[in-house]
């Protein structure tokens, strides 16, 4: 097999339990902010893993470029939209999860 | 992949979608609802991806999951009471609901099936006759040159309703405002200083694409779209003397320029929306740009769902009696 195939594949089964974990903490965790937490360890780094992993078997440098591209955007809007979110809701009153209810 | 796992995937796909298409309907809490729309729009995209059919995903993306999912979560805020959000349909009706839909989507499938026989059968479908007729198109991708040349009259009519709809959604009422402050908060800005001119950018690019690549007006018009939301939610506002005349000149400018276009095939002893030749590619490209101007605006005054606030009334009253009658 090619060294390039084994690294891309390394990198996609990296970023699995990123997004597994991800996803259990959006399921499982008990307020809006520590679901946020976990939502954007899988939006920052699972997808970052996703997009090295699939930028190495791009035919071309530019496709590579427009992967890393959307990755960067995706992380942009990922910060901000948790920010905003997280803002909201503690405006709207909502506590902070402390362990302890 | 193996073609076990992609029969896999085949298999789950659908069954995924089926799922959540129920779900979203059947959900009592109208934002639940809404959330699975949007997954189901986002794995409807997928699909199409899977089909080989990445301009209509890329539509689908856009504008299924993006602008039609803003707009249900923006018609969701202005249902004031927590409890307008909760559907509870007596079951009596439910089930005369369930029957009706059932036979509907039954007679509607049986139909569908009916006249997929009187088609006639071609094979490979109408692909090869594209490929052979490309060069005339003008353009070099064959869905744009299915889009705005071989079927032109789709296109038109499609963009006549959505103008439609707009004018429609005007004749309701003025805009409420979607949020009671804007969301003011320095990320934001500073997001928005990358964010708007990379969506200008990607918009243009992705018109551009649309001559020869997957691409084209509508999906451009919803990246632009969605640059005019974000700076609608972050508080900013189209000055008042623009959103008279100036605006309703632009939400149909993509319309008629596509209906010169149109006529020029008669006015020069051709068919409607034959274009003279060589003229192909500059006609389509002009329609195309003018398009995605005007479905942009169309799709950001629907999300807004209503004539601009504070807007200067057009035509503007002539009389004072005129003046009384809005009040």
């Amino acid at each position: 097999m090619d060294p390039r195939d084994i690294l891309s594949i390394v990198f996609l089964l990296a970023a699995a339990p990123f997004f597994l974990a991800g996803t259990i903490g959006l399921l499982r965790f008990p307020d809006v902010f520590c679901r946020l937490h976990a939502l954007t360890k899988a939006d920052n780094l699972g997808l970052g893993l996703i997009v090295i992993g699939l930028a190495l078997q791009a035919d071309t440098w530019l496709q590579s470029a427009r992967l890393l591209l959307i990755w960067l955007l995706v992380m942009l809007s990922g910060a901000t939209v948790a920010h905003l979110i997280a803002r909201t809701a503690l405006r709207a009153g909502r506590k902070p999860w402390s362990g302890r209810s | 992949m193996t073609p076990g796992l992609l029969l896999l995937f085949d298999l789950l796909l659908p069954a995924v979608l089926l799922w959540l298409a129920w779900r979203s309907l059947t959900s009592s809490d109208l934002f639940r609802a809404v959330i699975l729309f949007i997954a189901f729009s986002l794995l409807l995209a997928l699909a199409w991806v899977r089909m080989e059919a990445p301009d209509v995903a890329l539509a689908e993306a856009a504008i299924g999951a993006g602008v039609t999912g803003a707009l249900l979560l923006v018609a969701l805020a202005r249902i004031e009471s927590a409890a307008g959000r909760r559907l509870s349909p007596s079951a009596r009706w439910r089930s005369a609901a369930l029957v009706l839909t059932g036979t509907a989507l039954l007679a509607a499938a049986a139909g569908l099936l009916w006249s997929l026989r009187l088609l006639p059968t071609m094979p490979g479908g109408l692909g090869p006759l594209v490929d052979r007729h490309l060069a005339e198109s003008g353009v070099d991708h064959p869905v744009t040159a299915v889009l705005l040349n071989f079927r032109g009259y789709d296109t038109l009519l499609e963009v006549g309703v959505l103008l439609l709809a707009a004018i429609a959604i005007w004749c309701l009422d003025e805009a409420v405002p979607f949020l009671q402050q804007p969301l003011e908060s320095q990320l934001l800005t500073g997001f928005n200083r990358m964010m708007l001119p990379i969506l200008l950018l990607s918009s243009g690019y992705l018109l551009w694409l649309g001559s020869h690549a997957p691409g084209g007006a509508f999906q451009a018009a919803s990246l632009l779209a969605a640059g005019m939301l974000l700076a609608l939610f972050s508080g900013a506002s189209l000055p008042a003397q623009w959103s008279g005349l100036p605006l309703r000149l632009l939400l149909v400018l993509g319309f008629f320029a596509f209906l010169a276009a149109a006529i020029i095939g008669p006015l020069t002893g051709r068919a409607l929306l034959h274009y003279p030749p060589a003229w192909e590619k500059p006609l389509i490209l002009l329609v195309e740009w003018l398009l995605t101007l005007s479905i942009a605006l169309i799709l950001t005054a629907a999300v807004i769902g209503g004539r601009p606030t504070g807007s200067r009334l057009y035509p503007p009253p002539s009389s004072p009696s005129a003046e009384g009658r809005r009040q």
